[in-house]
């Protein structure tokens, strides 16, 4: 059966980086003046030539010009323009609006090539409902549904495409504020969870055996939790997908991106704001489960701006319990946790070991920074 | 023939990169072999005398232990089997073929056939673990001489051979932690084991099967156990820590003694997994560092050998205090002979049968062999070759870019070293795991590392004593070629192994608990 590949270039990603300018949003022009090269495209050829041993299985679904044409015919794949921008300059519209037609013709995979802010768009666009692959391009790269280059990009896309990966993950969709950023300021915010291909990264070697997935860990790690919960103490339950077992394990709703307060076992706060918390922590026994963001190690100040600095001096060092699973740890490749809060003093005061769960019964001591 | 000189290809032996070509047979399962009727060994009827007196042989046997179906085995004669399996051994790269380097961790070294021979006499053949003790005292012999060698290697004050393997000891010396500190009262309050990443993934696994929780410690910089992370995760929970060293980066924690002292402070008891020890023999002891329990693995550093998850036996050692727990039955001499000794079985103390009867006595008996040739002058030989050879390899490996050591610099390692590749892969795209299936090609293993990877692109080698300098220079020199290889021709590696017995197969099902086939019953039941 024909498979069908959705592809979709931002053709200024990368743009800004190559003469400095910390990213390319709202700063085309400015960079193409300062002499910038567009890459996608080159990157985009670097990715397809791995699928051309397949060239005969596969439909691409592309848009016009520089957001896919281009790449695609120069390599002899089978392509249909499924999307034509009527503008002279695409922009992030543009890649939504590809997105969705590109899901609306059950596209099998979605190939796409940029930065965060281009994951953005597609997170915004498809969210879960079409397995994702991206080509790195742009000039900020923080978010795990990269693959680490274009071939390797390509070779994963190969692997789901003959069937040979069937199991999909969740990665992180990461985007700092690029405008802070040039002022040298960095702040992380969280935005979703794309689906791309489980890639196995882990399972070469059969001497140790099948190592638990990711998700399964999560699960040991949840029920460490739950069965270790105490009567009368509020759980504030911290985002990210490690610690979304805990609630789905106790049969309650989860807030993704943000937090949730349970007592006994029932949901007390849903998506909590700062305020909620400044309330709950400040004459309550209380504890915080929060996860390292994966490849940075950041556990606070990117991404939970909620639980602030207030709330975490009512809280206090000690019932704050980190959770990550071992494969999340490992790829720190033995680099600290890292605070951010805002707040020296609770910077400091977070400073030193923390025993972070990563499974039922198992614990690892780690450094916080 | 070698006239004109030209015509007769020769080949050059000044390259050491070996041309080689694994066996490939498209041999079925012994199974799929099997021809209704056909026969290995026709036996001869029963004479009427022995029928007369005994029957047919089966109807005398108690009812519960005779089988209602005859067992589903395959019918094949002997010249069939034989090929069989002579050619399923040339589908293997055992350690006799190959210059065993590359399985760190492991401690594959040479294995003297004398003593395969020994271990093959009748004598030890037709022993059975039932009979009467006066009949074996040969072997009660052996095994009590060998503990007492064992007791000198590592300072301990007694050994038992019961744990079939390095996993199963730990088991053991998680098994006598519980039951000391139940002994004193505190089974329930301390129930914790501290352990490091770098130390072998069962000295965690093995404590959680008895219910531990397990805290582990991750390395500082120079790559030594963080004392100050150990410092905040000892406390009164701590029941016990177990631990390597040197850990998998070969790298010897010279503050050991800092770490039991702590550890004994708050009451815990200290466990050394010697599965490491082959760098060790004749320079330090286990007592001296203040642990109070350790771990040999015989197939491992004694060399009974290694491999295939074959018959192995994890020596395991206690100070005075402790011989109380250890798994009955012990073997004593009384002066006159030797005896099984269940004494501790009545104390209430012991931690019962690790595993039946007392260990597997060929390799033991190969151990004391071993050791018997060796002597103590012997021991602290193989010692000194074992870490000059790896530091040997570690040099000349250190002195190519694509490769590196994370932790120490400009230190030298014991008896194994766990590299990275990580250059190579951001310069190449080929990964640790692509080598190691290319070094196949070349008649070589390649380890990598357990799960997950800490190291990233990891590569774990251990050459022992075995390797000559020709050896390693040739080990050397392949792994040199497929480097090149690497910035070169990288097709060729991520299409690996192409001289080997199989190429690259889909091992997605290894993954999926319903597509496992471990037995021939379950595959006929999944699949046909």
């Amino acid at each position: 059966m024909i498979k069908k590949l959705g592809l979709i270039i931002n053709p200024i990603a990368g743009l800004g980086g190559s003469v400095g300018l910390k990213g390319t949003d709202g700063m085309v022009k400015e960079a193409l003046k300062l002499g910038a090269m567009p890459q996608a495209s080159c990157r985009t050829k670097k990715a397809l030539e791995q699928l051309s041993v397949i060239k005969d299985d596969i439909e691409i679904l592309t848009c016009g010009d520089d957001m896919g044409e281009e790449a695609v015919l120069s390599l002899d794949f089978k392509a249909r323009i499924v999307y034509i921008s009527n503008k002279d300059e695409t922009d992030s519209t543009d890649t939504a609006k590809a997105a969705k037609i590109i899901l609306h013709e059950d596209a099998d995979l979605l190939l796409f090539v940029g930065g965060d802010g281009t994951a953005r768009d597609i997170y915004n666009a498809v969210n879960d409902k079409i397995p994702v692959i991206g080509i790195p391009a742009g000039v900020k790269i923080h978010s795990p549904v990269y693959a680490q280059n274009p071939s390797k990009a390509g070779e994963l896309a190969k692997l789901y495409l003959t069937e040979k990966i069937t199991r999909l993950e969740e990665a992180e969709v990461l985007d700092i504020d690029e405008d802070a950023y040039r002022k040298g300021k960095v702040i992380t915010n969280l935005y979703g969870y794309l689906k791309i291909p489980f890639e196995k990264r882990y399972v070469q070697s059969r001497k140790a055996g099948t190592p638990l997935s990711d998700k399964a860990n999560q699960n040991t790690i949840s029920y460490e939790i739950i069965d270790n919960m105490t009567e009368g103490v509020y759980y504030i339950i911290g985002p990210g997908t490690t610690t979304r077992p805990i609630m789905e394990n106790m049969a309650l709703p989860n807030t993704l991106l943000g937090v949730d307060v349970v007592l006994n076992k029932k949901l007390v706060i849903k998506d909590a704001a700062e305020k909620h918390l400044l309330e709950v922590t400040k004459n309550n026994k209380c504890k915080l489960i929060i996860t390292p963001i994966g490849g940075q190690g950041y556990l606070f100040g990117r991404g939970n701006q909620q639980i602030s600095p207030e709330v975490l001096k009512n809280i206090g060092k000690d019932n704050i319990i980190v959770v990550a699973t071992k494969q999340k740890v490992s790829e720190l490749y033995g680099k600290p946790f890292l605070v951010d809060t805002g707040d020296d003093n609770i910077d400091k005061m977070l400073k030193g070991y923390i025993k972070v769960i990563t499974g039922y019964k198992e614990t690892m001591m780690y450094r916080i920074n | 023939m070698a006239e004109g000189g030209n015509i007769v290809k020769r080949i050059n032996r000044d390259f050491k990169v070996r041309n080689f070509h694994q066996a490939k047979w498209d041999e079925p399962i012994i199974f799929e072999l099997s021809k209704k009727g056909e026969r290995g060994i026709l036996i001869p009827q029963a004479e009427d005398e022995i029928k007369e007196s005994i029957g047919d042989g089966i109807s005398v046997l108690p009812d519960n232990i005779r089988r209602k179906q005859s067992p589903d085995l395959p019918e094949i004669s002997q010249p069939r089997v034989l090929r069989h399996y002579m050619r399923l051994s040339q589908e293997t790269l055992g350690a006799d073929v190959n210059i065993e380097i590359g399985q760190g961790t492991c401690t594959v070294k040479y294995s003297p056939k004398i003593n395969e021979m020994l271990s093959r006499m009748p004598q030890m053949t037709e022993l059975h673990p039932l009979q009467p003790e006066e009949t074996v005292q040969g072997i009660l012999e052996i095994i009590h001489k060998t503990d007492m060698m064992m007791r000198e290697i590592s300072g301990m004050d007694r050994f038992t051979f019961q744990p079939g393997g390095g996993s199963q000891a730990v088991f053991a010396l998680a098994s006598i932690i519980m039951n000391y500190h139940k002994s004193k009262g505190q089974g329930k309050q301390r129930d914790e084991i501290i352990t490091t990443i770098y130390s072998h993934p069962s000295d965690a696994a093995a404590p959680a099967v008895k219910g531990y929780r397990i805290v582990y410690i991750h390395p500082d910089e120079e790559g030594y156990p963080d004392f100050e992370a150990f410092k905040e995760a000892v406390s009164d929970r701590t029941a016990g820590f177990i631990v390597a060293n040197p850990e998998d980066t070969g790298v010897y924690n010279p503050r050991i003694k800092e770490f039991t002292n702590l550890v004994h402070k708050v009451g815990g008891i200290c466990g050394y997994d010697q599965a490491n020890a082959n760098g060790l023999l004749g320079i330090t002891r286990a007592v001296e560092a203040g642990f109070d329990m350790c771990f040999f693995n015989l197939h491992k550093t004694f060399s009974t050998p290694h491999g295939c998850g074959g018959p192995a036996v994890g020596a395991t050692g206690v100070i005075n205090k402790l011989v109380k727990f250890l798994p009955a039955p012990l073997v004593d001499f009384d002066g006159n002979k030797y005896y099984l000794n269940y004494n501790s079985t009545r104390n209430h103390y012991s931690v019962g049968k690790i595993r039946s009867f007392i260990g597997v006595a060929q390799v033991i008996m190969k151990t004391y062999a071993w050791i018997m040739s060796l002597g103590a002058e012997g021991l602290y030989e193989v010692a000194k070759v074992a870490v000059l050879n790896n530091n040997y390899l570690f040099k000349k490996l250190m002195e190519l870019d694509c490769i590196d050591a994370p932790y120490i610099k400009g230190k030298q390692r014991i008896e194994q070293v766990r590299y990275t590749l990580k250059k190579l892969t951001e310069d190449t795209d080929i990964t640790t795991g692509d080598i190691q299936r290319r070094m196949m090609d070349f008649g070589m293993h390649y380890w990598t590392s357990h799960h997950p990877y800490y190291v990233p692109e990891p590569a774990t080698l251990e050459p022992t004593e075995t390797p000559s300098k020709e050896d390693l220079d040739e080990y050397i020199e392949t792994l040199k070629y497929i480097f090149k290889e690497a910035y070169e021709n990288p097709e060729m590696i991520k299409t690996a192994p192409h001289r080997s017995v199989c190429h690259q197969v889909d091992e997605s099902g290894m993954d999926d608990p319903d597509k496992w086939a471990i037995t021939w019953r379950s595959y006929l039941k999944k699949y046909k």
